[in-house]
């Protein structure tokens, strides 16, 4: 199964580069190669094959047909040994305390801003900043509860951040149906190997959501709040919602009186007290943002305001996860907390500074550039395969609105095992931890996983030609 | 619950209900073919076209298929999915509304609507079709069994549970009308007139019902025994008293109102309508004329449903806050939704 596989002078997550399996995934390895070829075709295609039949799928945008397809599934675990996961761990929770931190000021005193710690134009003119926000204070001081933080590691072994989602990030419901599907068609793989298991993320959630409500004294309601059934992440607010044994609603299901919020029942209006919202700020209530907005909830912002309703994330935390932003992140962890970055950043250039855009106008075609605005692989530019028109759209665009670009070098992405049609083949994967921030900092082991599946390719995003992977995190 | 979700739940199992019918009857017509075809009858008068009148379908077909044509006509019923009312097109709409309530619904019965739905969009379904349709309908018929059973054996039997029972009553009760009335689209002259008898039979047999009529009848089915049993009988799954009985019951447990008296307009209607079924007589019926009869019966049983959604799904009270939304047609309001469900960016 492994012949020919090789590292190709890329970090490679399970093999030394003198071709021997790394310590801790021996083991793995040797029950993985005693697995005949053709048996591990049928059980794989069993797992595609249960996805499918439960409607495990996301919609491809701008696709007339709005097909539905499953999201890749490679069977071959990607491995990390526990002291790893520890600094992941570690490194993470420093991240997430900074950014509330961050959140919290920027919406009230703005100390960071007026320190000149972060520049004050580019909070005041990043896309997803709420000025109307201000001075409203959030259960907990808590803005981001659910963070979906993307980690890669590069050439010399060591971690990157590459970016934070801090507004609705996905791909929960995959990371712990992926480790249902390997245990299923491959159960024997697990023994004695000592993989912490995942399957506390629901519970994890629901506490962070009933601790986040402004009624404590009873059993709150809470609801997931989700577009509709035709948005791509549709089958994963089912999931955690069933999983959770939340109501799932969607903005219609809402009604505001007298700044609470009730869902309509067959049995009258019933108070909601929490809602894990899976809707953007721009459509969550069409008296405050988008006026056209038919998927929210009109006066929720109201009832927000006045602190009757709780809700997971909190309006305008697309501040600290936007990309420009995060080149200050490293900065606001010394500010707020005097300590080191844990895990650093990858070195960004913000088109919006001079010697900055200088550098990535002369460099497209060495660098990846990403619109600050956009998500998913959308707006992003591959300099080295890019072709030459559209090296030079972008030098238009960066040079039109250079506050909506920023810049980084093509990291060497770490590479795993993982099946083609050729074999074997090292493939390059990212990884995205789920972080959940109530009354404590919680994680599960591990994350989702995602490879790219096409040879060479470093774009893992699910709506670009991504697959994922389960995520072992080992107990020693 | 949400209404939104008893909506959902409801229609999801009337349109399981409604494939579920067609495909018996659709098996049925196949069958009794195999037992008359003798050469020089008009098969397609006689089988075919009381089937797509019954289903009210008759329009759409002929713009479809000018030619008409047999195989046409089981095509159109079975696989078609420009016909909104073909099996295929049902079982998309059940799967549709269960996608919309996935987090109601246990993980099996999900993964059975939903096989049924990819089955029937594949080419496999095309292959059986045309080589064996009896079989094919039969697929669908035992689909309905399993899902039936995951609803009653596998769920709670809850709020939402009692919608799906209502829907599937209401449903089924509507379909043994439907069923019935195909005698009155029947030739009533010439050598196919001679078939009726067998046409009767037919509609038994469409309703699982030929050997209970049997045991309890022990005669030779007359039209006037076959509707008194699928009208009036007081056990038979699939009459219209049982339905009614069962349908009444469910709108009570959802109310929580005692049975024999009314909350609402549909446990009015469905009340009154329940007692003239359990004092009506086959006599009485075939008198009034069983076509009017059952006219009649389809416009009480839309009575129920628009009472059911007046009450339970229509919201407490308007909703003046919500913006008016900017569109000229229903359509381009869905559009308009989906264009924004679509660009709330998950970030993934």
């Amino acid at each position: 199964m492994f012949e020919g596989y090789g590292t190709d002078n890329f970090y490679d997550e399970m093999f030394l580069p003198d071709g021997s399996p790394r310590p801790f995934c021996q083991t793995l390895i040797e029950r993985f190669s005693r697995i005949p070829e053709e048996d591990f075709a049928t059980r794989r295609a069993a797992c595609d094959a249960h996805f499918l039949r439960h409607g495990i799928t996301f919609n491809v945008y701008h696709d007339q047909k709005g097909t539905e397809r499953i999201f890749p599934f490679d069977p071959m675990p990607r491995v990390i040994p526990a002291n790893e996961w520890d600094h992941i761990e570690a490194g993470l929770t420093q991240r997430i305390t900074a950014l509330n931190l961050f959140l919290h000021d920027v919406y009230h005193d703005q100390q960071i801003l007026r320190d000149g710690v972060v520049p004050a134009s580019l909070v005041e003119g990043a896309a997803h900043y709420r000025p109307e926000f201000r001075h409203v204070d959030v259960p907990g001081d808590i803005y981001i509860h659910i963070c979906g933080t993307d980690l890669v590691r590069g050439g010399d072994g060591e971690y990157y951040v590459l970016e934070d989602n801090g507004r609705c990030p996905s791909g929960a419901s995959y990371l712990l149906e992926n480790r249902n599907a390997l245990k299923r068609a491959f159960p024997t793989v697990f023994e004695g190997a000592g993989v912490r298991p995942v399957q506390s993320y629901p519970e994890d959630l629901l506490e962070m959501l009933h601790y986040i409500s402004p009624h404590r004294e009873i059993d709150p309601v809470c609801v997931l709040l989700t577009p509709g059934c035709f948005n791509s992440a549709y089958f994963e607010h089912c999931y955690l919602a069933r999983q959770m044994g939340i109501p799932i609603v969607e903005g219609r299901d809402l009604v505001v009186r007298d700044q609470f919020v009730y869902m309509r029942t067959t049995q009258g209006l019933v108070r909601v007290d929490v809602i894990y919202r899976r809707i953007d700020d721009d459509f969550i209530d069409p008296l405050v943002f988008r006026k056209d907005s038919v998927l929210g909830v009109p006066g929720l912002m109201g009832a927000y305001r006045a602190g009757n309703v709780g809700l997971a994330n909190a309006v305008g935390t697309g501040v600290a996860d936007d990309k420009a932003v995060y080149h200050y992140v490293p900065k606001m962890i010394d500010y707020y907390l005097g300590q080191d970055p844990i895990l650093p950043n990858v070195p960004t250039y913000l088109a919006a500074e001079e010697d900055d855009r200088k550098y990535i106008l002369e460099h497209l075609d060495e660098l990846v550039v990403k619109s600050t605005n956009e998500s998913g692989g959308y707006g992003m530019l591959m300099g080295p395969s890019a072709s030459k028109k559209e090296i030079e759209e972008f030098h238009a665009k960066i040079t039109a609105e250079p506050a909506n670009f920023i810049a980084q070098p093509v990291l060497s992405l770490s590479r795993c095992p993982t099946w083609t049609d050729g074999g074997m083949r090292g493939r390059h994967i990212d990884l995205r931890p789920y972080i959940i921030y109530g009354r404590d900092v919680r994680i599960v082991p591990g994350g989702l996983t995602r490879v790219a599946l096409k040879e060479g390719s470093l774009v893992v995003n699910s709506s670009q030609g991504g697959g994922s992977k389960d995520t072992w995190v080992l107990s020693h | 619950m949400l209404s939104r979700v008893a909506n959902a739940l409801y229609w999801m199992v009337r349109y399981i209900e409604r494939a579920d019918n067609l495909a018996r009857m659709l098996e049925v017509n196949e069958q009794l073919l195999l037992d008359v075809a003798e050469p020089g009858l008009a098969l397609h008068d006689t089988f075919w076209r009381p089937i797509i009148l019954s289903t009210g379908d008759e329009e759409l077909f002929n713009e479809l298929h000018p030619e008409g044509g047999n195989r046409e006509i089981v095509h159109f019923l079975s696989m078609d999915e420009r016909n909104p009312n073909s099996v295929r097109s049902a079982i998309a709409q059940a799967r549709e509304n269960a996608r919309t309530v996935r987090d109601q619904l246990s993980e099996a019965l999900w993964e059975e609507l939903n096989g049924l739905h990819l089955f029937l969009r594949s080419e496999d379904a095309e292959r059986l079709l045309r080589a064996n349709p009896p079989h094919f309908h039969e697929t669908i018929r035992k689909a309905g069994y399993v899902i039936n059973g995951i609803v009653s054996s596998n769920l709670a039997h809850d709020e939402a549970w009692h919608f799906m029972d209502l829907g599937r009553n209401m449903e089924r009760a509507d379909k043994t009308t439907r069923l019935l009335d195909i005698t009155s689209f029947l030739p009533s002259t010439g050598a196919e007139a001679s078939l009726v008898d067998h046409h009767w039979t037919a509609i038994l047999h469409a309703c699982g019902a030929r050997n209970v009529f049997q045991t309890i009848h022990r005669e030779h089915p007359t039209p006037l025994k076959i509707v008194e049993f699928l009208v009036l009988d007081r056990e038979f799954p699939r009459s219209v008293r049982y339905c009614i009985d069962r349908a009444d019951a469910a709108l009570h447990q959802i109310s929580g109102s005692p049975r024999g008296s009314f909350a609402n307009e549909a446990e009015r209607v469905s009340g009154r309508l329940l007692a003239s079924l359990a004092y009506g007589s086959a006599d009485e019926i075939m008198e009034e004329g069983l076509h009017t009869f059952l006219d009649d019966l389809q416009a009480h049983f839309n009575r129920i449903g628009e009472a059911v959604f007046r009450e339970y799904v229509l919201l407490p009270e308007s909703d003046e806050s919500r913006p008016p939304i900017p569109a000229e047609s229903v359509s381009a309001v869905v559009a308009w939704q989906l264009q924004q469900q679509q660009q709330q960016q998950q970030q993934q």
